[in-house]
């Protein structure tokens, strides 16, 4: 069997980048990972570029043999990953499998999203396309209030409070300081959070990841190529499944199913637990995602990720550190990259070589990235060691 | 022949209301002057996602649930109002498709000002008689359009009628009239947003003229005279104009009573004698007689003769009375009613 | 936007929308609002057929929005929910009417309403919003 791991990784600053199209960004991205990886660009083999809605966004599909044109990489194939907010993700897997399966032994995985191009209305109504479109969207819902209509039913069924909903987006926020690509670098407080005004209730401003232009971008490769490296971070796990794309076809609306059934592929194959799996990037899109991917990834059991949270677990340096570098809420959200992005911060925490933003002994670590209401969910786990077999 | 006339009937009128006081503090008159001179108090004010349509539909829901019928055997649905939400493109089909009648189905939009709905009444009554359609569907809906400051708004509202007509009623038609002469005291160009009006030339010559006259000729066809009625409903523009009508026909108060629900919801123009009969159709008892005379600018006037059934007390309460939309409001101020009203440009 | 403004979507699901039109499972009386042609938990040995859903319902969750989507602005604050169908099925919809009195489990009644505008030239798109139930009302 053969065994991937990721030898270099980048993502650019994530900003409303008014005066940068998605393809310098994606292209920068692209070259930030060649460039960590030390590779020359010919080297690579396949790419794979995660995207949700660059037609919407931007008006242009077709972004794979984009990307390929843009990095001058052609003719290598190219193909476009698109699962809604888990597109990064899809990305990164749809990488990690071409390896996997033999086809090749170095591809990039790359992922961005242009939103800033359209009104802040449109891209709301764009970003609905994650949901349902002919009973969700056609009723004026929005993604924060798919969430908002979550957090209710978990704040009554769980006594989640509306502090400890902030208090995810203080440690967001804080965790971001030192990150000088995140697109807030600056302390909150939780009344700062309980002052912002609402978005949908109970969910206000600070509980929601902002509309963001970014791109990240990873190189991966065989265990054949991966002596050549000087720290490859190694993929341990890789678990995705999906639900209903309508929130209100879900069992329960507290619970994400699919990130409980992609989390325990990923554990089994890692051979790791909730309990030893060192850090997470988690999919912050709303605080109560954060409140309930802690509990779906079990670190905690259901219904206590507030008090979770409220006990200081998910700081950088309590039991659990999450979003070490500022998650979706301060670094932003630009969709198609996040769950690249989450892959890069987790391999630099893993390599240990991240500087301020590095938590102390990090061997192993887990990202999670969501695509719409939890349709669909990817987990991957990341290590310093090669799997045993 | 078997008795023709009103199967099912029910109203609709929205939650919303403004007040007198509130429209008179903003353009700066005086609330008590304008309200002895209506005699209106509050009127009602339609939701931002209601329209002449949503309102049909909820009043032929209750006329539907009254009549006990399958929506399937209505053979004819036409909506009178002078709000229509389409220019070109009936509210008909789709008030038809939401009350899943057959498709199989006659359908038209009417407009005659405020008598569109009976003039939809008296449409089904003729198809009923001649044996062309089972039951027919009238209905007079409106979300009346005025100009902010003129006096109009004080009494421009929303709400609507609707009646299922067939075999088997709960008040049998025993005659209806016209009359009908090319007098323009109201009108609304197409393009334009709000109606112009002949301000005191709306009375008289108009509203007076041929509301008398339907009535008296109702009378006159019927050989009755206004003491075999216990209920009279005149098209209410305000207060005033329907008693001063009562009054010249030799009505009492007490006959005007109970289908007088201008005071606290104003006038739904289309649906404003409609909705009155309902409200009398609720008190009245089996063996009464009830006279409504519509009037519509233009002008024209529809006045039907009515003799309730004892089907009335098994069917009353198979649907909400139009006292329960009447109580059921909420109200708001000007600057809300402007944001309901759409007046504000977002 | 574009998908928002189709006219055949609309007019594709008018009956569904207008009147709680759902399907279900002759073989294990599963209902499904919205409609599903495939029962999933029978599969191929299920048999689907239309069904029309009473309107009774409670809330089991609700949020204002007070930033809309491009095309729903006019109507902020409005009122979304999830609304546990009494045949047993889930769906999202607007609340309309007194909103501030909105809470868990409460019955809700369906009403015909304008749900969306295509501009002030487009199509109105009409189809089923709740109401606080108040016992008054089937």
């Amino acid at each position: 069997m053969v065994d991937v791991a990721v030898v270099g990784c980048g993502y650019t600053k994530f900003d409303e980048h008014w005066n940068r199209s998605l393809r310098d960004l994606s292209t920068e991205a692209g070259m930030l990972a060649i460039k960590d990886a030390s590779i020359d660009g010919k080297d690579i083999q396949a790419l794979y570029v995660g995207n949700m809605s660059a037609g919407r966004f931007i008006g242009q599909e077709h972004l794979g043999a984009l990307a390929a044109d843009q990095a001058g990489l052609i003719p290598i194939p190219a193909t476009r990953c698109e699962a809604a907010c888990a597109s990064g993700a899809l990305a990164f897997r749809k990488a990690y499998m071409g390896i996997k399966s033999g086809e090749y032994d170095m591809v990039m995985a790359a992922g961005s999203e242009k939103m800033t191009d359209v009104k802040g209305t449109d891209a709301v109504a764009t970003l609905m396309g994650a949901g349902d479109q002919e009973w969700e969207s056609a009723i004026g819902l929005t993604f924060v209030g798919l969430y908002a209509l979550m957090a209710r039913r978990h704040m009554i069924q769980y006594g989640t409070t509306r502090e400890q909903l902030a208090m995810v987006s203080v440690n967001n926020h804080r965790n971001a300081l030192h990150n000088e690509r995140a697109q807030f670098r600056y302390e909150i407080t939780v009344d700062k959070v309980l002052k912002s005004p609402l978005i949908a209730d109970p969910l206000r401003m600070l509980d929601c990841s902002p509309i963001t232009d970014g791109a990240a971008a990873v190189v991966l490769v065989s265990d054949k190529l991966a002596g050549r490296f000087q720290n490859p971070v190694w993929i341990l796990g890789s678990g995705q499944a999906s639900d209903t794309v309508a929130l209100h076809d879900r069992q329960s609306l507290t619970e994400a199913m699919a990130t409980r059934v992609a989390a325990k592929k990923a554990y089994e194959q890692s051979g790791l637990t909730p309990q030893t799996v060192d850090i997470a990037e988690v999919h912050d899109c709303f605080s109560i995602n954060e409140i309930m991917s802690i509990e779906d990834l079990g670190f905690c059991r259901k219904g206590e990720g507030g008090k979770f949270v409220e006990a200081g677990k998910i700081g950088r340096d309590g039991e659990k550190p999450v979003n070490t570098t500022g998650g979706l809420k301060a670094i932003g959200h630009p969709i198609g990259a996040t769950g690249i992005r989450q892959v890069c911060d987790i391999t630099r925490q893993v390599r240990g070589d991240y500087g301020k933003l590095q938590v102390h002994g990090v061997k192993t670590g887990l990202a999670s990235n969501i695509g719409g209401t939890g349709a669909t969910s990817i987990v991957h786990i990341l290590g310093s060691e090669r799997p045993g077999r | 022949m078997p008795e023709i006339g009103i199967v099912g009937y029910g109203a609709y009128i929205p939650r919303f209301r403004i007040a007198v006081e509130e429209i008179a503090r903003v353009w700066g008159e005086n609330a008590e002057d304008i309200k002895n001179g209506l005699q209106v108090y509050e009127k009602s004010v339609p939701d931002i996602d209601e329209d002449t349509v949503t309102i049909a539909v909820e009043a032929a829901k209750n006329a539907i649930a009254r009549a006990g019928i399958d929506p399937k055997a209505i053979g004819a649905v036409y909506v009178g109002s002078e709000s229509h939400p389409y220019v070109v493109k009936p509210s008909g089909t789709i008030v038809a498709e939401a009350l899943m009648t057959s498709e199989q189905v006659m359908v038209a939009d009417f407009e005659f000002a405020c008598k569109a709905g009976t003039a939809a009444m008296q449409c089904c009554y003729g198809l009923v008689k001649a044996g062309v359609i089972e039951y027919g569907l009238a209905i007079g809906a409106d979300t009346s359009q005025s100009r902010p400051g003129d006096a109009l708004e004080y009494t421009a509202a929303a709400g609507g009628g609707a009646f299922i007509i067939g075999k088997d009623p709960l008040a049998s038609i025993e005659g209806t009239v016209s009359f009908t002469t090319d007098t323009s005291d109201f009108w609304r160009r197409e393009g334009e947003d709000y109606p112009s009006h002949g301000a005191r030339f709306t009375g008289k010559p108009a509203y007076f003229r041929h509301v008398t006259s339907a009535t008296k000729l109702l009378l006159e066809r019927l050989s009755l005279k206004p003491s075999d009625f216990q209920h009279v409903v005149f098209h209410m523009p305000n207060g005033k104009f329907p008693q001063a009508a009562a009054k010249e026909l030799g009505f009492t108060a007490d006959q005007l009573k109970a289908g007088f629900v201008v005071s606290h919801v104003g006038n739904s123009y289309s649906g404003s004698s409609l909705v009155g009969l309902t409200a009398a159709l609720d008190a009245a008892q089996p063996g009464e007689r009830v006279l409504i005379t519509s009037y519509g600018s233009g002008a024209g006037a529809d006045s039907f003769s009515f003799v309730v059934t004892d089907r009335i007390l098994e069917r009353r309460d198979k649907a909400p009375g139009t006292d329960y939309y009447i109580k059921r409001k909420h109200n708001v101020d000007y600057g809300t009613y402007i944001k309901l009203k759409r007046k504000l440009k977002v | 936007m574009v998908h928002n403004s189709s006219v055949p979507l609309y007019w594709r699901l008018r009956k569904s929308k207008y009147n709680l039109i759902g399907t279900r499972c002759k073989t294990c009386s599963t209902a499904y609002y919205p409609a599903r042609h495939l029962c999933q938990k029978c599969r191929r040995k299920g048999e689907i057929e239309e069904f029309k859903f009473s309107g009774q319902g409670k809330i089991l969750s609700y949020t204002i929005i007070r930033s809309a989507p491009a095309g729903f602005e006019r109507y902020t604050p409005y009122a979304v929910a999830i609304i546990e169908l009494a045949e047993g099925a889930t769906i999202s919809g607007q609340v309309t009417g007194k909103i501030e009195d909105i809470k868990i489990d409460q019955p809700v009644i369906p009403v015909f309403r304008k749900i969306y505008e295509d501009g002030s030239g487009g199509l109105i798109h009409y189809g089923i919003k709740w109401e606080i139930a108040d016992g008054q009302r089937a």
